[in-house]
């Protein structure tokens, strides 16, 4: 049981906490970061925002954005998410105009007026990304008892065990795609279940999901999005698309990161080659 | 050895300031005419880099305090508004994240060099206590500091390390409460530990001004472990040091932004970035890197009590070092045996580190349970044995014999290479 492996963990916790705890699990409601034991590790994807130079491909960050917002964002919220990011620099890069189009397309509660009620306004560029459930036991008991994780941050949320000594190459490689590979596997790894494997009632089988059983169906089958450019419209190119975009919502300045990154090592390494000179000028009058 | 200043101000208003008070002549006795060993490696760079992080730390940590709500319902959406909204704030957050674990693996190196060159003996021993102060400061500072996004490693973290404390008899119990400020893990515990985590890093900077006090009051050792002994054997920190600690820094700076603009979550948790969550407990509760040595510990004995007494032992033994390494001789260049055992050690560090990430069970638990044993012995019986029974090779008779003695060896060896070569 996953609750009690990595502590002698019950003594150490309330024990009020504990019993919900074990429930949450037992319900399949948990979302742990890390993979289970057995679940097979998810295939390492070509990303076009991997490695140092890496920038997000703008077309696949649209397609991606329309995958989210006709399939995923029925169930899931992404409440740090603003229309106005549509529009900023190292996104999608839609037009402001664009982006206030997608905004006016909500309906979002503002108030009070001066009379003291609520109402109701087309969406501005700064509002939020309007959640399509109230609360989170409106998702739930929408679901099936799941609650469908915010994608805000979901992409840096998942991870799986790379083992030793994958964990020290990655440093070496500068892979941080264990988020996006994981939920990329993880949309196209919907199976039959095995034979002999107790599917609880309500749950689906799901090749690299710890546990294997998910409460969330297959979201997504090949031409439900049609695509305007031309794009396959297949579930593969679904879910790299809509990963793609969730990177960006989790990490929306990945691409000045990199950029800045190189400028700040060019400098440094010029910097630290002028030190390392000087220094061997200054040692040398030392007679050593 | 800083004690008096050679700096005689020209200015008159300088003059005048410097003979009521003396803050320029002592900058200048302490970095400028400061005596240093002409010998140290680059491993006695981790000084200067260490204080870099410190500077480092306090500064991000302050701009990232002004956006930061320490409340439960706000901490989280706080920090993801830092890395979304607030101008450079991902550079700013990323840079304070990687920083505590850029100042724990310099601290660590700094920590290994001390005991490796035998820098805690006699008369360093309250230099090297300081020192052990300042990381057991930095541990609370960083454990309270990685709960302040209230991720779901966060609470989990601040409910397992808060919790063991309730292994005290009688009075644990009473002890977590009052850590707590209530019956669990909730917002009063992150308001206080926001306030001590704004705290703790200025108390390290006093102990660093004691500890930096203390190394000039007796001067900083050196590879050969040879007190100097004329002004040959020394050369003034500045340039000298200073180019030297800077170059250090700057390449020590490279490998952080590496990390910091590459990797920038490689060393964090995926978890923390799920808002905490009292209902679900996340399937493995792992602490920073930099503790896990020690959590191995802390789970390799099978009582509570007992785990979190190693736990803690595991440093205090720590502050006896000076008395319990009998040896006279004080490098490790010059001890065969103490070297073999000293890089055993090291290893067995980085063994309990890897098995404090592993889940607590079968083969993990027995491995924890040996390397453990292995940690208290090479410091209880192993420091002390050495000191009786090892038979050091000899100590050179001055630095400056170390240093040119080696250059004097080499010098006729190079010279009878080069004379066919110019010959043919």
């Amino acid at each position: 049981m996953s609750t009690t492996m990595s502590f002698r963990s019950a003594s150490f916790r309330s024990s009020l906490l504990r019993p919900l705890a074990v429930a949450a699990l037992a319900f399949g409601l948990a979302a742990p970061a890390l993979a289970a034991e057995g679940a097979p590790k998810p295939p390492r994807e070509e990303w076009s925002f991997a490695g140092p130079f890496g920038t997000f491909d703008q077309g696949q960050l649209q397609r991606g954005f329309q995958v989210f917002k006709e399939v995923c964002a029925s169930c899931h919220s992404a409440h740090l998410f603003s229309f106005r990011n549509l529009a900023q620099p190292g996104g999608p890069s839609f037009s402001e105009a664009q982006a206030k189009t997608v905004a006016e397309e909500y309906q979002v509660q503002d108030g009070p007026n001066d009379a003291g009620d609520m109402f109701d306004r087309p969406g501005r560029l700064s509002d939020r990304w309007p959640s399509p459930f109230p609360n989170e036991q409106a998702a739930r008991a929408s679901n099936g008892g799941a609650y469908p994780p915010d994608f805000s941050t979901l992409a840096k949320a998942r991870t799986y065990e790379v083992g030793f000594p994958g964990f020290l190459i990655d440093i070496l490689t500068q892979y941080q795609e264990n988020g996006v590979d994981y939920i990329h596997a993880l949309l196209v790894g919907y199976e039959e279940p095995p034979e002999g494997f107790a599917l609880p009632e309500g749950a689906h089988y799901n090749k690299y999901f710890p546990g294997h059983a998910i409460k969330m169906p297959q979201p997504i089958s090949d031409g439900q999005v049609t695509y305007s450019d031309g794009s396959p419209e297949t579930t593969d190119q679904y879910s790299r698309d809509v990963t793609a975009f969730m990177m960006w919502m989790a990490e929306p300045h990945l691409e000045a990161r990199k950029r800045i990154g190189f400028q700040v090592m060019i400098f440094l390494i010029i910097f630290a080659g002028l030190l390392y000179f000087t220094k061997k000028k200054v040692w040398k009058s030392a007679g050593h | 050895m800083s004690g008096h200043s050679t700096f005689e101000p020209k200015n008159p208003a300088l003059k005048w300031f410097e003979s009521r008070l003396p803050l320029v002549g002592l900058i200048h006795s302490s970095f400028v005419a400061y005596p240093t060993p002409r010998n140290l490696n680059y491993w006695w760079t981790f000084g200067g880099i260490l204080s870099l992080m410190l500077v480092c730390q306090i500064v991000s940590g302050v701009v990232l305090a002004m956006h930061y709500t320490p409340h439960i319902t706000l901490a989280f959406d706080s920090v993801e508004h830092i890395m979304r909204d607030v101008s450079y704030g991902w550079l700013i957050r990323y840079i304070h994240a990687n920083g505590a674990s850029m100042f724990f693996i310099a601290v660590y190196i700094h920590m290994f060099r001390g005991l490796y060159y035998g820098s805690y003996k006699a008369p360093r021993e309250v230099l090297w206590i300081l020192g052990c102060i300042i990381y057991l400061l930095m541990m609370a500072t960083a454990f309270m500091g990685y709960v302040l996004p209230w991720g779901q490693m966060s609470f989990w973290g601040a409910t397992v390390i808060t919790n063991l404390f309730s292994a005290f008899p009688v009075v644990g119990p009473t002890i977590v409460e009052w850590l707590w400020g209530g019956f669990s893990v909730d917002n009063a515990t992150l308001n206080r530990f926001f306030s001590l985590h704004y705290l703790l890093p200025f108390m390290i900077a006093g102990v660093v001004v004691l500890h930096v006090w203390a190394l000039h009051v007796v001067g900083q050792n050196n590879p050969t472990g040879v007190e100097p002994k004329s002004a040959k054997d020394t050369v003034p920190f500045t340039p000298y040091a200073t180019i030297k600690d800077g170059f250090g820094m700057v390449c020590f700076l490279i490998f952080f932004a590496w990390f910091l603009f590459y990797i920038p979550n490689y060393l964090g948790h995926a978890d923390n970035y799920i808002p905490a969550n009292p209902l679900v407990t996340p399937a493995h509760i792992v602490p920073e890197w930099y503790y896990l040595p020690f959590y191995a510990m802390l789970r390799a004995v099978p009582d509570k009590l007992g785990g979190v007494l190693t736990m803690f032992g595991a440093i205090i033994v720590l502050f006896f070092v000076p008395w319990l390494d009998t040896s006279k001789v004080r490098s490790g260049v010059y001890r065969p045996l103490f070297k073999q055992f000293f890089w055993i050690w090291v290893a067995v560090c980085i063994g309990l580190g890897w098995l404090g990430a592993k889940p607590a069970e079968g083969g993990y638990v027995i491995a924890g349970r040996i390397l453990t044993i292995y940690y208290f012995a090479h410091f209880l019986i192993i420091l002390p044995l050495l000191g009786l029974f090892e038979k050091p090779k000899a100590v050179p008779a001055s630095i400056t014999e170390a240093v040119l003695g080696k250059n004097r060896g080499a010098a006729p060896a190079s010279a009878g290479v080069s004379t066919p070569q110019t010959k043919g």
